[in-house]
């Protein structure tokens, strides 16, 4: 079968057919096999020592169990074999992000590691850095941190004010700064520091050995959560760095850091996607466990809508991330037959998707928030005690809406990310912008005949979500134009939409290639789940959109405009709630998050 | 040397367990395969032997088609080629008769198996094979060294420890602590789908049992609190009847 190349954040404009996405049932033995080392891993020497390890009474724990991690080979999936790696596909590098992401600390110091620790000098290192540098994280014998955030320099990120200075004879740079929030910053022996060189308006990228001197830091931060995982504040004085230890060029170090960091979000939501899995399996178990008033827990309604929401949200979100996956794996590939070098193509595949990279960041890491903090409401006081299986997730969950670029900043790059490549042309969002306009003058259509095959209604449904994101967000440009960056409350609106938007469409097309593939009596769970987050989605999108409108439209323009977004989030009555005891039953049953 | 590793494929130890067809068959749908735990054991001590003294790993297992993933992660462990005879597992016998075969053509001087399966339980497998062959079978072996042609094992048994010798070849049924267990690694799981996994035809044997039909335990009843002692030992006598 022919696939057909998506670009990216083309979701909005182009109806894609199931067949053209790739669904974690898709999944083949060999990477069943790595999910499934992964996971023993995570559970024979992780998971005993999660109060060790907390605890950081034993600095040793964390680089130890990289080490392990190491032998295993789960500390190279990304780098290619020539480096001493496996030269995995994206999307199994992502299905390992995943299972790791029940690792608590553990995978935070893991994902640092793999991810903003060693990429930058995969994909941005020449061959002597690679050799030198990568060979060894890829095994474990080093290990990495990035050093990118200051204490005036956050979300800001390129207002930095760590400098390096040439030396007089021109062999090294001289490094004063001060970093701030350094995961592995305790252990680590190789540091991705971003400085600015003399008066250099953009960050210049260094590759730091602990080696090199001047290096100080101050003790661990103690932190809501992720307590076993190292983080310190580490100050630079007159680091001596040799010039040929400048990764990329001058200046292009900002570059470096927004698309590592944009590789890092996709993976950070697939993490996000395993601790829910986990956090809704621990809910169920106890809520099956638990009597109150003759019965167990989950025989009550109340908790079966939870935990129905949890599993419908957190399989959805699934279904979006390795979708996105493979979109970049088919780009990357592309890239290959056209005679792109191996690494430049992985970072332009990356690029291309990075609208989607940021939209699942925010989509995964809310939907692990909202699993733990349900999952522990199951719990009751057992939910709020430090010795039952909840509360370490609901505080370690915490932090993902806030590193990797937080929720509100991925959000605003979603739609800024999406209105640039709009200007450029690369992306015609105008053209159905204004087709969507033209049809709110037209007549409805109402005689739309209701087509009863599996999702017939709800495809229609997906395509009117479509052109409410599109007449909105048309809508709103045109009248904020440049004031649009300052009218932060409607760009949330906005990328709201969107996600909710790309997500439903993403479950509704997993699962009818499920059925294209097992048959519709054996997805009927399935079926329920994907038609409850579509349910769920343009309820939000309604209210999104309504509020970005009551934000910035007035008169006859309003009115029209309300009758639209009537009109594109209009579902006929859909009993949700049979539909989630449904779901809620069947996981019930299993005892598990069973998909 | 030569290993042979025979592998069961069975349910996850935290499979839901039902039966379908009148109960006279297990309800396979929705459960997780795993390799059994014991033989799992026998793989890791294969893979032990060879980085130690050197050897060449044949892990065999009786069944169908489906159980080609739990085959392909014995490779991944660390066997060298692998040999799926393609048949149900009947019964013991069969399974042992198979298993003879297979191994009177490939000389092998050490066969390791676990001491039981984890479906059925049997533990008879590694015995009949020893029987069909003419070599002696040990089992449970816990601790196994090779000197030579000489293994040296031991295993606990009541109130003590057991030292013995053997000279090879034998069968062995394993148990922990024989070995570390092990997770395979990325290396071995990417150079699994290069080694041999050869499909033979059974040879034609009759099981000596038939299946009737399953039942499950009956379900624990609910716990009782005694308020004193006396009522406990009521309980104990007149209820529990185990006083
Ligand atoms: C445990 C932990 C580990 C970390 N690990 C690393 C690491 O390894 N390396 C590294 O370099 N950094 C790391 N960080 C830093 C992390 O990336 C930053 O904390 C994050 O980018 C936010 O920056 P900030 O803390 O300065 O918050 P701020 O930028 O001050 O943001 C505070 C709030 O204001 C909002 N905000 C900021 N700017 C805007 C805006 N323009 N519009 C609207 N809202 C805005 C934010 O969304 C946020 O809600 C880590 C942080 C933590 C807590």
């Amino acid at each position: 079968m022919e696939k057909t190349a998506l670009k990216g954040g083309e979701f909005l404009i182009r109806d894609v057919e199931a067949k053209d996405i790739f669904i974690p049932e898709e999944w083949n033995e060999e990477q069943k096999m790595i999910a499934q080392t992964c996971e023993d891993f995570i559970a024979t020497e992780v998971h005993p020592k999660l109060d060790e390890i907390d605890s950081q009474k034993n600095p040793d724990i964390i680089p130890n169990l990289l080490d392990k991690a190491g032998e295993l080979g789960l500390l190279g999936t990304s780098v290619p074999e020539a480096l001493g790696g496996f030269g995995m596909p994206f999307n199994t590098t992502m299905l390992v992000s995943e299972v790791t992401g029940k690792g608590f600390s553990f995978a935070v110091a893991l994902s640092a590691h793999t991810g903003i620790g060693t990429l930058p000098i995969l994909y941005y290192g020449n061959e002597e850095q690679k050799q030198k540098y990568v060979t060894k994280l890829a095994t474990g014998e080093w290990k990495a941190a990035y050093c990118l955030t200051e204490p005036d320099s956050g979300s800001d990120a390129n207002s930095g004010k760590t400098k390096a200075v040439l030396s007089e004879d021109g062999t090294h740079y001289l490094l004063t700064g001060q970093k701030m929030w350094i995961t592995n910053g305790g252990f680590a022996d190789i540091f991705i520091v971003f400085a600015k060189i003399e008066d250099d308006k953009n960050l210049t990228a260094f590759i730091i050995e602990k080696e090199f001197g001047g290096i100080t830091m101050n003790d661990e931060e103690k932190k809501l959560g992720i307590k076993g995982s190292s983080t310190r504040q580490i100050f630079f004085n007159d680091c001596k760095v040799p010039v040929e230890n400048m990764l990329s060029e001058r200046e292009n170090g900002f570059k470096i850091a927004v698309n590592i960091l944009n590789i890092g979000r996709i993976k950070l939501g697939a993490a996000a996607i395993g601790g829910s899995k986990a956090a809704l399996t621990e809910g169920i178990k106890y809520g099956n466990e638990r009597k109150q008033f003759g019965k167990s827990l989950t025989e009550f309604g109340a908790i079966k809508n939870k935990i129905a929401e949890m599993a419908v949200r957190i399989y959805a979100s699934e279904g979006a991330h390795y979708r996105a996956g493979q979109n970049i794996d088919d780009a990357y590939d592309a890239f290959i037959a056209e005679g792109m070098e191996a690494g430049k193509a992985r970072l332009k595949a990356l690029e291309e998707f990075a609208i989607e990279c940021a939209m699942l960041k925010v989509h995964g890491s809310e939907v692990l928030d909202f699993t733990v903090d349900e999952a522990l409401q199951i719990g009751g006081g057992m939910g709020y005690s430090a010795d039952g299986p909840f509360e370490r997730p609901y505080r370690d969950a915490r932090i993902n809406r806030i590193f990797e670029g937080t929720n509100e900043i991925n959000r605003m790059l979603t739609i800024d990310m999406m209105l640039k490549r709009a200007m450029k042309g690369t992306l015609d969002l105008m053209g159905p912008a204004q087709k969507v306009a033209g049809e709110l003058m037209s007549i409805p259509d109402f005689s739309a005949a209701t087509d009863d095959s599996l999702f017939g209604k709800e495809k229609k449904y997906l395509s009117n979500l479509k052109k409410a994101g599109l007449m909105v967000a048309g809508g709103a440009v045109q009248k904020l134009m440049a004031n649009l960056s300052d009218e932060q409350e409607v760009l949330m609106n906005l990328a709201d939409m969107m996600i909710e938007g790309y997500v439903a469409e993403s479950v509704i097309l997993r699962v009818e290639k499920l059925v294209g593939m097992k048959g519709e009596d054996a997805c009927k769970i399935q079926i329920d789940m994907a038609k409850i987050f579509l349910h769920n989605a343009m309820e939000n999108i309604g209210r999104a959109g309504r509020e970005a409108l009551y934000a910035f439209a007035e008169g006859d323009e309003m009115r029209m405009m309300l009758m639209g977004l009537k009109r594109f989030t209009k579902e006929e009555p859909f009993n949700v709630k049979e539909a989630r005891r449904r779901v809620a039953d069947y996981v019930i049953a299993k005892n598990e998050y069973a998909f | 040397m030569k290993i042979l590793v025979c592998i069961t494929h069975v349910p996850d130890t935290t499979s839901k367990i039902s039966f379908t067809e009148g109960d006279t068959k297990f309800d396979s749908t929705g459960v997780q395969y795993i390799i059994g735990p014991y033989d799992d054991y026998a793989i890791a001590r294969a893979v032990e032997l060879k980085e130690s003294n050197g050897a060449a790993i044949t892990v065999l297992n009786v069944g169908g088609v489906e159980t080609e993933p739990t085959i392909r992660k014995a490779l991944a462990i660390g066997a060298d080629e692998a040999i799926r005879v393609n048949a149900a597992p009947a019964d013991s016998l069969f399974v042992a008769q198979q298993i003879a075969h297979v191994a009177k053509d490939g000389s092998y001087d050490l066969i390791l198996m676990g001491r039981e399966s984890i479906d059925y339980n049997g533990g008879q497998v590694h015995a009949m094979v020893g029987e069909i062959l003419g070599i002696p079978s040990i089992s449970p072996v816990m601790k196994l060294e090779i000197e030579g042609s000489k293994a040296i094992m031991s295993r606990e048994i009541e109130g003590g420890k057991e030292f013995l010798e053997a000279e090879l070849p034998f069968v062995a049924g394993c148990q922990e602590p024989i070995a570390e267990w092990k997770i395979p690694n990325m290396r071995g799981i990417m150079t699994a789908r290069t080694k041999p996994l050869n499909v033979v035809e059974p040879v034609s044997e009759d099981a000596a049992v038939t299946y009737g039909t399953y039942e499950m335990p009956a379900p624990k009843s609910g716990v009782k609190m005694a308020s004193s002692v006396d009522e406990l030992v009521d309980l104990l006598k007149n209820d529990a009847k185990v006083l």
